[in-house]
């Protein structure tokens, strides 16, 4: 069952609702890069939640106007202005009063929110709302999805993708400096709102398919993911999108394989999973790289104070050290030094007495930045600064 | 012009201001609140000169840089750079925020801050020409910065840091380059490389304007300066205005006296 709903062979609708969800993942993912490198990442969170009302009002504008309710560009359109008006909301009350944006956040999704589920309460009670089934936007829901849909999703995800290409530049600058981007002629509040428009887009063509509450997992758990891969920001945007996009893919896939898996929780699982093996396996930055990097500093570390307390004749006390040591054949199992410790000892007494020197002399200064007990002084200066520097240490050295 | 309501208020003497002036505001005041951080100041930087804003913490420093580019919205004023509106000038101004101002885990490289310089020019969708990055990278040189180009910039010290955002500047090719506390919490080392490379921006007729807090070195590093504490104390040649008098007033008993005899 896996394989054929992963090679896109379960069928009409699963096929859509891979291909949607997959598109959805990879905007969502690109977009949310920069909410999140920005520190705007709960910004989304009230967007998602401030649509409920919009999808209540829209549902009984248009029974009121003799229409079927449950046409959904009319839900995704009246979504789309109420998200809008809460992000106006969340935006005017960070800009001009007092309140700081995550207590704007919080009052604007609570009473977003609220008052969407009074409206869909009050929905439940209209004759035409009884099988409305606007709880499904809650959660999402893929179970009925059309060609429609799916051609919503694929049309919204391209245009967002191509403003996020359009307006990647201002959009990173803004996020890291928004002093220097007012400075250099950008328009700050403006290109803020124009990627929360943008989180706002996906949130809406998305929520069939992963509904108003997860939503925001898809638009952070991707980029948080891919920050464990790139120190640039442009890589963060493209490695988020594929972690979305593959997220989508195979959420869809695996629920699609077995009856009663809702799809956009299972969406929102597999990102987390491939945000917890980037947290522990990414290179460099992920917790195993960063654990045995710390592992191997402290080695050094222990075996260099190891090597000054031999070459010194003193005793060492301390078991850590003393297992480093042996493991690498510094000294016997007595503790006794062996002819490479001796050696390596004398080495390390030396490259300190000539740090002392150096550090002591003015004419160093920039390499004597560079010390930190454990740099061997022949990497920071050339042969000939070497002798130099010995001429020095003879009269005293020997 | 306000210059004759400053006059009128006894703030300073009228300096006639140069119309095409590299940067000058008059009657300039901005509030936070309702306490005005900086008001009513008449300023004319000259073309040519280095010029240090000095005065006390609070003063308004950072305040008329930030109100003079746009950053904070002031109350009342007007700005004018090269004799035009600001909005109109910013291709020629180059702005260096202090360092604290932003957020040092962010995913980017040293070279990708000093391209950031480019990006006027770019356009959106513009594409970084090799020839760019040659100049982005001497950019980065003339700073001293040049073996770190692909460093996450949270790996640098402070004063690296500093330096990268002052080779952003240059990247920019400005005509008036604007600083904030440049040396504020670098290494001596630093602060060497960044003023040599001031006074070089110097030689070749551009005007620069620092905020500075190390009253002992404004005599060494500047040309001229305009005195602040919430309204202008003095402006003018560094002989001029930099007098003991003029530190009293803007200082009152705040200035040490260690700080004063380096300064007389």
């Amino acid at each position: 069952m896996l394989i054929e709903a992963l090679t896109l062979q379960l069928g009409y609708n699963a096929t859509l609702v891979t291909i949607g969800a997959t598109l959805l993942g990879l905007t969502a993912g690109a977009v949310g890069t920069f909410l999140y490198v920005g520190k705007r990442a709960l910004v989304s969170d009230a967007i998602s939640h401030a649509t409920l009302p919009g999808i209540g009002l829209a549902f009984i504008a248009m029974v009121m106007l003799g229409g079927d309710g449950r046409a959904l560009p009319g839900l995704l359109i009246g979504s789309a202005l109420s998200a809008w008006v809460g992000l106006l909301c969340v935006s005017w009350l960070t800009y001009r009063t007092r309140l700081t944006e995550d207590a704007a956040i919080g009052a604007v999704l609570s009473v977003f929110f609220g008052a969407g589920i009074v409206l869909l309460t009050v929905i439940q009670s209209m004759r035409a709302g009884r099988q409305a089934g606007l709880e499904d936007f809650l959660l999402g829901s893929t179970a009925g999805m059309l060609w429609n849909d799916a051609v919503i999703l694929a049309v919204g995800g391209a245009i967002v993708l191509g403003l996020v290409l359009l307006l990647h530049r201002p959009m990173a600058l803004v996020a890291f400096d928004p002093d220097y981007a007012t400075a250099t002629g950008t328009d700050v509040r403006r290109t803020e709102l124009a990627m929360m428009g943008l989180a706002l887009a996906i949130t809406v063509v998305g929520l069939k398919v992963v509904g108003l509450i997860l939503i925001v997992a898809l638009l952070i758990i991707p980029a948080v993911a891919a920050r464990f891969w790139s120190d640039r920001v442009e890589r963060v945007v493209l490695i988020a999108g594929g972690i979305g996009g593959v997220s989508g893919y195979a959420g869809a896939a695996v629920s699609a394989s077995a009856p009663d898996l809702p799809t956009g929780p299972i969406i929102v699982l597999m990102a987390f999973g491939i945000f917890a093996l980037s947290l522990l396996f990414a290179p460099d930055r992920g917790v195993l790289a960063v654990f045995l990097r710390h592992r191997r500093f402290q080695a050094r570390v222990h075996v260099r104070q190891g090597l000054l307390a031999l070459a010194q004749g003193q005793p060492i006390y301390e078991r850590l050290t003393l297992r480093l040591m042996r493991r690498a054949g510094l000294i016997r199992a007595d503790g006794v030094a062996t002819e490479t410790g001796k050696a390596q000892a004398a080495r390390a007494l030396l490259d300190e007495r000539r740090w002392e020197i150096l550090r002591a002399d003015s004419r160093h200064e920039w390499a004597a930045a560079r010390y930190d007990g454990l740099t061997p002084l022949e990497r920071v200066l050339t042969p000939d600064q070497l002798v130099e520097l010995d001429r020095s240490l003879r009269p005293e050295g020997v | 012009m306000n210059v004759t309501l400053a006059a009128d208020h006894g703030v300073l003497t009228p300096v006639e201001a140069r119309a095409d002036a590299p940067l000058a505001v008059r009657g300039l005041t901005v509030s936070y609140g309702e306490k005005p951080a900086v008001f009513s100041v008449d300023a004319t930087f000259e073309p040519g000169a280095m010029t240090a804003i000095v005065g006390p913490n609070g003063a308004g420093k950072s305040t008329l840089l930030k109100a003079a580019l746009g950053i904070v919205t002031p109350l009342s004023g007007q700005i004018t750079c090269f004799g035009q509106p600001m909005s109109k000038a910013r291709a020629r101004v180059a702005y260096v925020p202090q360092r604290a101002s932003v957020d040092w885990d962010f995913p980017t490289h040293v070279i990708d801050v000093v391209t950031m310089g480019l990006y006027r020019q770019l356009g959106l969708l513009g594409r970084l020409k090799a020839r760019q990055v040659t100049e982005a990278m001497d950019c980065l040189a003339r700073v001293g910065m040049d073996g770190f180009a692909d460093r996450q910039i949270g790996q640098l010290s402070g004063g690296q840091q500093q330096r990268v955002f002052l080779a952003r500047a240059l990247a920019q090719k400005a005509d008036l380059y604007l600083l904030d506390e440049p040396f504020a919490g670098v290494d001596a080392a630093t602060e060497k490389a960044i003023i040599a490379v001031l006074h070089e921006v110097k030689r070749q007729g551009k005007t620069v304007v620092a905020v500075h807090h190390d009253l002992a070195t404004v005599p060494e590093y500047f040309d001229r300066v305009l005195m602040i504490n919430t309204n202008v104390i003095a402006e003018g040649t560094v002989a001029d205005a930099f007098t003991e008098a003029n530190l009293h007033k803007a200082y009152g008993g705040r200035l040490a006296t260690a700080q004063m005899r380096v300064a007389g």
